[in-house]
């Protein structure tokens, strides 16, 4: 999963401290592996370096200098084409999926289109297992098995949760 | 509007049932040979796609070009014909004759089509061997397996020799493994004789022996791969 | 909403403290089978209400069937109450009470008015039962249906005809039926001379004659024809929409009743089913039987009061009739295996045997061959239970051989078009439940064609012995004992009659030979017929007649006759004419009277003797003579029977006057097969409609099907097709046995009365009637069928 482009999308609602993203990152998408600070400057600082972010302000009320960050232009098109882009089928995939879904609620983008897009990726890839496993042999195909039915999993799960975007919608952005 | 190419093309489908619309503005397309599924939660309207691409309902709006032909100028006869002589179908269960023998379930679709008997009987004979149920011929659908009656469903489907096979979940009752075993005769034997299949489904496995899929969601149809 | 709010407590299921006794189980299910049956939604009742319906008309028929014996029982009390006591014409036998009455019946438009002329002897004369007042010289009390009859627009010739004053009608105990045309009439003229009786009183104490026995045959015949298609139509209507009612008991056994249960269950539903027809029944009855004084079935109708069902009959079918409706249940859900996931098919590969199907018909037809045959004309009452029971077997015998016919013929059949072969398929997978319906057919159309057998052969059989020639002659009048001025004055009247053409009329006398004979002795006599040459011509083939000629007539091909004619009639010599009391006239045959050829006149009879014209000897002088007048009319103007009877009514109201028209026997048969006819047709009619019921339960059981074929492209001909097929075969196979049958029973029967078969294709008509069941089941289930073909029925619900 990826904490740069996470943090990205959060930043499109609106400019904020690199504690407030952390805080927000955590409360989100981060229950049971919160993220440290290095974690986050370092990441902030690369995405200045390319130009994705830029410094909105400097705070140093009462405490250390506290920068804040706004995304910039390039930065929202790159979460676009992040989001846009499905992830490579394979297992375990549904915590990256989980973040891109939310971020797409946060940030106004079509969910459903995404998951549709997700969908396909994971259907073609079903398609070149099923295609293997009719030329293979007996071991191909229970190798090929193997992968399509976790594959079938995560598609399930893209199934109940595009049944259920309204909801999450609901909970994500109240 | 209509994809180049294409055998059988929708543009813009509109069906209501009483005030619950089916199809809302479904637009889809098959290529000669090519196994479309067709896939989307219950009630998304898949079904009533099929049925309107079958000419067995009629939309209410939108058009369906067949081979160059309207569907909705014709009368219900001439759609009756067509479907007899260019379509075949499976369906998910209850469709075999219950009192006709495998091979007379098999033989109907030749024989509706004004095919003699004998003739009939042995052109469903060799469909039947392909499909792996020869042996069953003189059953009667209430003595086979599911899976074998399934199988028996698609060999009728194809004896007709038709170019557009219409499948609605046709592994619907079936176990995995049956369900597999139908999938993979029926697209093998469909691509082999060039027809094309427009497969219903709501299970991805069974799509994934399609070359592509399409989405309803809603009464709308989306060609990911297509409109992408 | 405190209900919500409450902390969520499961209901407990009550405890059953112990399982509840036989008796109180079985009453326990009955009654949910009765509550299925009335609670089942609008498709529960509809199920209902058809059984109900149906064994309402087989009750109905039922309750009609075993009031006939009171209904008789009541007709002949009534006709022996008004019998009349005879004693002699003889004025000694005169008393204060007797009365002097001639027959003065007669004919108005086909129908017959019986007719009595009164004369009382004394101050007190006998009344007959429901006459209040004795009639006095030109009045007359009349039957009510004669009442109105006579007061109908368009009775002036029957008003003519009983120019009598109405004083009063007659009561229900003087009339056998509502319909009878019956009058008495008074007169201060009568006298023995005209032919008049006398009688002392009325109530004749006289055995009842006992039925003829060829009428027996053919009642017995009439109710086991109807009675058996209905008691098969109800073990059919009883099961009118079984299969549904079987998938019910599956899921009644899915939550846990046993087998016993679902039965008992099942009983019940019909138990309520039979019980409401049987009220039904009941109803239709009281209602029909206000209805039944106008229904008239060959001069015979019946007083409502007088259609009262035999008590021990109306129990049994109380009785039987649910008893039957639960056995029929059972037995048909012997076939079934219901378990709890669904109902199974059994004994499928168990072919039926042939032997003890073929048993039945047989052992019936040699029940009525060791009955024996029934003489006509015999005086042993004729048993009926043997033939009834007989008949009875064979029909049932051949409503159990149809099920194996249609197995072994459908199981050969293969091939064919698309719908030919759906149909036959179909048959070979369940060939019950059509073989079932049609059953009923068969035995209707089998008892229909034996009992018109039975009426063709008799109604040939008279036909043949009368040679009644109609087309020269219409009607013929007698009357005997009067002088000869009064039969050439008749004579002339009949000829002065509007619409008459020609009468041959002439007037008999006996001629015998002078002598004296002892009382051993048989003078030779011959008969003295007197007439105009144009009527001669009609006795005789005479070539040249003038006025004045006279003929001595051979009967032709008769030489014993011829010689004894000629004993009497020798030409030149002295023969007497006249019998009896009076002195006979002395007469000479003239001597050069030609021998001629006797020919037979309009009646069929041979008339032989001596022929004078009425220029050789006057008619007029003849003592004791007879009349005969032969009628011929112009059949074109309207009425003329009624003017002829009239003037025959005239001359003499105690005048015999026949007939002669053969059509109107004909008409008569022509009613009874008509009735048959549409007896037969309205039990097919019956038949008809629980095929249909059976049919259209079928094809939405089947509506899932029918969608996938209509999605294949199938055309609706092609299934339409394929519905008839499935009705005809069926119907047709058992046309076959009702006419193979049919023809057994009838030729048996007509065995049995000793008549030979008059015409063995009298089963034509009735084929036609299955055939047109055919369409009419097939056509009447084709709205269904277009609209179960439609793809609704693939949206999986």
């Amino acid at each position: 999963m990826s904490i740069g482009h996470t943090l990205l999308g959060l930043l499109e609602s609106g400019p904020r401290h690199g504690y407030d993203l952390k805080r927000t990152f955590d409360e989100k998408f981060g229950q049971d592996r919160p993220l440290h600070y290095g974690q986050v400057y370092s990441t902030m600082s690369r995405l200045l370096k390319n130009g994705l972010v830029e410094v909105d302000g400097v705070e140093s009320e009462g405490g250390p200098e506290r920068k804040r960050y706004a995304i910039t232009d390039a930065g929202i098109t790159d979460v676009s084409q992040w989001l846009a882009q499905p992830e490579k089928p394979e297992p375990y995939l549904q915590s990256t999926l989980y973040t891109k879904v939310v971020l797409a609620l946060l940030t106004d983008r079509s969910a459903a289109d995404l998951l549709d897009t997700q969908r396909s990726a994971h259907l073609r890839m079903m398609r070149i297992l099923t295609d293997r496993k009719r030329q293979g042999d007996l071991a191909d195909q229970l190798i090929c098995d193997h992968a399509l039915f976790h594959l079938e999993a995560d598609l399930r799960w893209l199934e109940l949760t595009a049944a259920r975007l309204d909801q999450l919608a609901k909970v994500v952005a109240p | 509007m209509i994809p180049e190419g294409s055998l059988l093309a929708a543009h813009d489908l509109r069906k209501t049932y009483g005030s619950t619309p089916a199809l809302d503005g479904a637009s889809f397309s098959v290529h000669p040979g090519e196994v479309v599924a067709v896939m989307g939660p219950s009630g998304s309207g898949k079904s009533t796609l099929l049925h309107c691409l079958a000419g067995i309902i009629t939309p209410d709006s939108g058009t369906i070009t067949y081979a160059g032909r309207e569907l909705s100028a014709m009368s219900d006869a001439e759609r009756s014909a067509l479907r007899r002589s260019e379509f075949g179908f499976v369906f998910q269960f209850g469709q075999l004759v219950p009192e006709l023998t495998c091979v007379e379930n098999v033989a109907l679709p030749l024989r509706l089509n004004g095919v003699r008997r004998r003739a009939a009987e042995r052109t469903a004979l060799e469909w039947m061997e392909r499909l792996e149920v020869d042996d069953l011929g003189s059953k009667r659908p209430g003595e086979v397996s599911g899976g074998q009656g399934q199988r028996v469903a698609v060999a009728r489907a194809l004896a007709g020799s038709p170019k557009v096979i219409f499948a609605d979940e046709p592994t619907g009752a079936l176990d995995s493994l049956n369900g597999e075993r139908v999938m993979e005769l029926l697209t093998e034997a469909a691509r082999s004789a060039n027809v094309a299949v427009v497969l219903v489904t709501h299970e991805a496995r069974v799509a994934a022996y399609s070359d592509r899929d399409v989405t309803v969601r809603d009464g709308r149809a989306r060609d990911l791969e297509h409109s992408a | 909403m405190t209900l919500l709010d409450s902390p969520t407590v499961l209901p407990a299921a009550p405890k059953s403290p112990k399982p509840p006794s036989r008796a109180a189980a079985i009453l326990r299910d009955l009654g949910l089978g009765v509550r299925f049956a009335a609670a089942g939604g609008r498709e529960g009742w509809i199920r209902t209400l058809l059984t109900a319906v149906g064994v309402g008309l087989g009750v109905t028929l039922l309750l009609l069937a075993s009031s006939v014996p009171h209904l008789l029982d009541e007709r002949n009390a009534r006709e022996q109450a008004r019998s009349e006591v005879k004693v002699s014409a003889k004025a000694s036998a005169k008393t204060d009470a007797s009365v002097l009455r001639l027959d003065t019946s007669t004919e108005y438009r086909d129908r017959t008015v019986v007719g009595r002329l009164l004369r009382a002897d004394g101050s007190a004369p006998v009344r007959p039962p429901g006459v209040a007042r004795f009639p006095g010289p030109d009045e007359m009390v009349v039957s009510p249906a004669l009442k109105e009859l006579l007061e109908a627009p368009g009775s002036e010739l029957l008003r003519e005809r009983l120019a009598y004053d109405i004083v009063g009608t007659i009561g229900d105990a003087g009339l056998r039926s509502p319909n009878e045309l019956f009058y008495y009439a008074g007169s201060d003229t009568l006298t023995p001379a005209a032919g008049a009786g006398r009688i002392s009183g009325y109530g004749a104490d006289r055995p009842a004659d006992p039925l003829p026995p060829l009428l027996v045959v053919l009642t017995v015949m009439v109710c086991v024809v109807l009675l058996v298609p209905v008691a098969i139509f109800i073990a059919t209507a009883v099961r009118f929409g079984g299969d549904r009612r079987d998938r019910r008991l599956a899921a009644l056994r899915l939550v846990g009743a046993d087998i016993r249960t679902t039965r008992r269950v099942a009983a019940g539903e019909a138990l309520f089913g039979a019980v409401l027809g049987l009220l039904i029944g009941l109803v239709f009855f009281l209602v029909g039987r206000e209805f039944v004084g106008s229904v008239e079935i060959w001069d015979v109708s019946a007083f409502p009061a007088d259609v009262v069902p035999d008590p021990l009959l109306a129990l049994l079918i109380t009785v039987t009739v649910p008893l039957t409706a639960v056995l029929v249940t059972l037995v048909a859900m012997r076939s079934v295996a219901i378990e709890p996931l669904g109902v199974v098919r059994r004994g499928k590969n168990r072919g039926r045997r042939l032997w003890w199907r073929l048993l039945v018909p047989v052992a019936g037809l040699a029940v009525l061959g060791l009955t024996g045959r029934v003489d006509e004309y015999a005086y042993e009452p004729v048993k009926p239970f043997p033939i009834a029971g007989g008949a009875v077997l064979v029909l049932v015998g051949l409503a159990l051989l149809l099920p194996w016919l249609v197995e072994a013929c459908v199981k050969r059949l293969r091939g064919g078009p698309v719908p030919w072969q759906l149909a036959v398929r179909r048959l070979q997978l369940s060939s019950e439940a059509a073989s079932r319906a049609v059953s009923g057919v068969t035995v209707a159309v089998a008892g229909a064609i034996a009992l018109q057998m039975l009426f063709a052969a008799m109604n040939a059989d008279f036909n043949r012995a009368t040679g009644q020639d109609p087309a020269r002659a219409q009607f013929a009048a007698y009357s005997e004992d009067v002088t000869g001025e009064a039969a050439t004055s008749a004579i002339e009247k009949f000829r002065a009659t509007k619409g008459v053409e020609m009468v041959i009329g002439s007037v008999q006398a006996y001629a015998s030979k002078p002598g004296v004979y002892t009382d051993d002795d048989i003078p030779p006599t011959t008969s003295m017929t007197v007439g105009t040459c144009d009527t001669l011509r009609e006795l005789a083939r005479i070539t040249s007649c003038e006025d004045g000629d006279t003929f001595v007539v051979h009967p032709p091909g008769d030489q014993d006759m011829s010689a004894w004619v000629d004993r009497t009639a020798r030409k030149g010599k002295v023969v007497e004419i006249g019998t009896g009391e009076g002195k006979p006239l002395r007469w000479t045959l003239p001597a050069g009277s030609p021998t001629v050829q006797g020919r037979k006149d309009p009646m069929g009879d041979t008339h032989y003797g001596i022929m004078a014209t009425t220029g050789a000897v006057d008619a007029s002088a003849l003592p004791g003579a007879q009349i005969t007048a032969q009628i011929r009319v112009d059949r074109s103007v309207p009425d003329v029977a009624e003017y002829v009877r009239n003037t025959a009514a005239r001359i003499d109201p105690g005048m015999r006057f026949i007939t002669l028209d053969s059509v109107e026997r004909d008409r008569q048969y022509d009613s009874i097969q008509t009735g048959l006819k549409v007896g037969a047709s309205v039990v097919l009619l019956l038949i008809a409609a629980s095929m249909l019921v059976s049919q259209v339960e079928q094809l939405r059981e089947r509506k899932r099907l029918l969608s996938v074929l209509v999605a294949f492209g199938t055309r609706r001909t092609t299934m339409g097709w394929s519905v008839l097929w499935q009705t005809a075969v069926p119907v047709f196979l058992g046309l076959v046995v009702a006419v193979a049958g049919g023809l057994g029973l009838g030729a048996v029967l007509a065995w049995m009365i000793a008549k030979s078969v008059s015409d063995w294709w009298l089963f034509l008509p009735l084929t036609g009637v299955g055939a047109g069941l055919i369409l009419l089941v097939t056509a009447a289930s084709m709205p269904s069928l277009w609209r179960l073909m439609r793809p609704d029925g693939l949206r999986t619900e």
